[in-house]
């Protein structure tokens, strides 16, 4: 199959020599969610970066909404803009006010007036319900608002498919819920999503498709009643039952 | 000790020295002030070549580094020389017919600027990568990033370092009285021949000091500062 919104085919990446990716190849239609799930370090957050290019491949190839990526050079800025992506340590500005990381891109990249792209930040800072932190820095919110401001900054760019890279790794527990609350109302309005994550229940909740990563190779895929309920590899077991015991399933 | 005392700290020879002492600290000021704006500029000119990235950057890097190799290595003193007797002798018209504090600017200008160019560069290299890497993501040029993302950050994070080497520039516009800057301590000098007696540089030395002790006193608050925030972040 080919005609997928994400077409990731045949990649492999490695640094110095670390194979990280080996022969990984990825499907995601327009209005998927597709959940990487996989120990650290078995390529979760390379193949992410990998497709909007923060990384550079070095076999395959990756298309995005009909573009060849990776065959001849792109304009990256211009692709990124189009590709939203979320950190696990949310990578705010510490020098800016929520405002102005939020309005950023819009303003400088897009070119996007002031007004336009400040009245965009507001009403989605209105929708997380954090408009009253908008004159914040960043220091000033707690680890679960950040991410919920980062997520909202790179939604203001519009873009087609979002990438998101172990959002909820580096929160305290009780601020999970309100960044994955997030997640699912755009789940809801049908954006595209890539979502590298260590919370099963949620990703058994929101993802159309599971891919289990391991040691650079996507293991077994399919859905989320096929991997957490009858996953097929030895692999994929072990790795589901120690989540299981350390209570995350 | 009356001897001692008549020699450097004679009130009457105080009296006599402080306007001509006072009038060329005024030059050391100005020399001071103008170098500092043009060192500030110059220098993250400098730095930001440096980082460049990509190969086809190789040759403005290579040019950067040596900049800073070779006026870090030379001393203020030989630059001044050079400037402010070879230049007005080489007869290039404009250039050579510049006032001598003007070559006195311009010497301290290419010395400091290689060293605060390095204050820079430790300051750029101090912001984590993230930083750029979220800003890429957002579609952001290089160029964007640096001056958006990167500089004003690192900027911030070397003020302190800056100025320190602020306060070593302004000590330094007294070497360059060597050109025959009519400077303070050129006045100084003039008025020890000219009596045999050292009040006026006492009193240069003084001026100096009173020069610096704001800047470090400034210095030590912005750094003491900063620590309370991180501490309170932390």
């Amino acid at each position: 199959m080919n005609d997928g919104f994400v077409s990731v085919e045949h990649v492999w990446k490695a640094f110095l020599d670390n194979q990280v990716l080996k022969d990984v190849s990825l499907e995601v239609g327009l209005h998927d969610v597709v959940c990487l799930i996989g120990a650290s370090g078995s390529g979760k957050s390379t193949l992410l970066r990998c497709i909007n290019l923060l990384e550079t491949i070095d076999a395959g190839s990756i298309t995005f909404d009909g573009q060849n990526l990776t065959a001849n050079k792109p304009n990256v800025n211009k692709l990124r803009q189009q590709i939203g992506i979320v950190f696990q340590s949310y990578n705010l500005f510490p020098h800016m006010t929520v405002l102005q990381n939020v309005t950023l891109a819009p303003r400088k990249s897009r070119g996007q007036s002031r007004n336009h792209a400040e009245a965009r930040a507001y009403e989605l800072l209105d929708r997380i319900g954090l408009l009253d932190k908008a004159e914040e820095f960043p220091d000033r919110l707690s680890g679960g608002q950040q991410q919920r401001v980062a997520i909202v900054r790179a939604l203001a760019m519009d873009p087609k498919l979002m990438l998101l890279d172990e959002i909820t790794s580096a929160l305290d527990p009780q601020l999970v819920s309100e960044v994955l609350q997030l997640v699912r109302d755009l789940t809801e309005v049908g954006m595209t999503m890539i979502i590298a994550t260590h919370e099963m229940n949620f990703a058994r909740e929101v993802a159309d498709k599971i891919c289990f990563l391991d040691a650079g190779v996507i293991l077994e895929e399919g859905p989320p009643s096929q991997i957490f309920g009858d996953p097929q590899e030895e692999r994929t077991r072990a790795f589901l039952s120690s989540v299981l015991s350390a209570g995350r399933l | 000790m009356q001897r001692i005392l008549d020699l450097f700290f004679s009130p009457h020879d105080l009296r006599d020295v402080l306007p001509d002492v006072w009038l060329g600290f005024q030059t050391n000021i100005h020399m001071m002030i103008v170098a500092e704006i043009l060192v500030l500029i110059f220098a993250l000119g400098i730095a930001v070549i440096r980082g460049l990235p990509g190969r086809a950057a190789i040759p403005l890097r290579a040019l950067a580094i040596f900049y800073v190799d070779f006026f870090r290595g030379t001393p203020l003193i030989i630059v001044a020389l050079v400037i402010g007797v070879g230049v007005p002798s080489a007869d290039a018209g404009w250039i050579s017919g510049r006032s001598a504090a003007t070559y006195g600017i311009a010497s301290l200008t290419i010395i400091y600027s290689a060293y605060v160019a390095e204050v820079y560069r430790a300051g750029i290299e101090s912001i984590h990568p993230s930083q750029r890497m979220a800003a890429r993501s957002l579609g952001l040029s290089y160029a964007q990033t640096m001056r958006y993302v990167v500089l004003p950050q690192a900027i911030r994070r070397v003020i302190p370092p800056l100025l320190n080497d602020f306060i070593g520039l302004q000590k330094d516009t007294a070497i360059v009285y060597i050109i025959g800057i009519g400077e303070a301590v050129l006045a100084a000098q003039n008025y020890s021949t000219a009596y045999t007696n050292f009040t006026g540089y006492t009193l240069a030395a003084i001026f100096f000091v009173l020069l610096t002790i704001p800047l470090a006193r400034f210095t030590d608050n912005l750094i003491r500062q900063r620590e309370a925030r991180e501490r309170a972040a932390a």
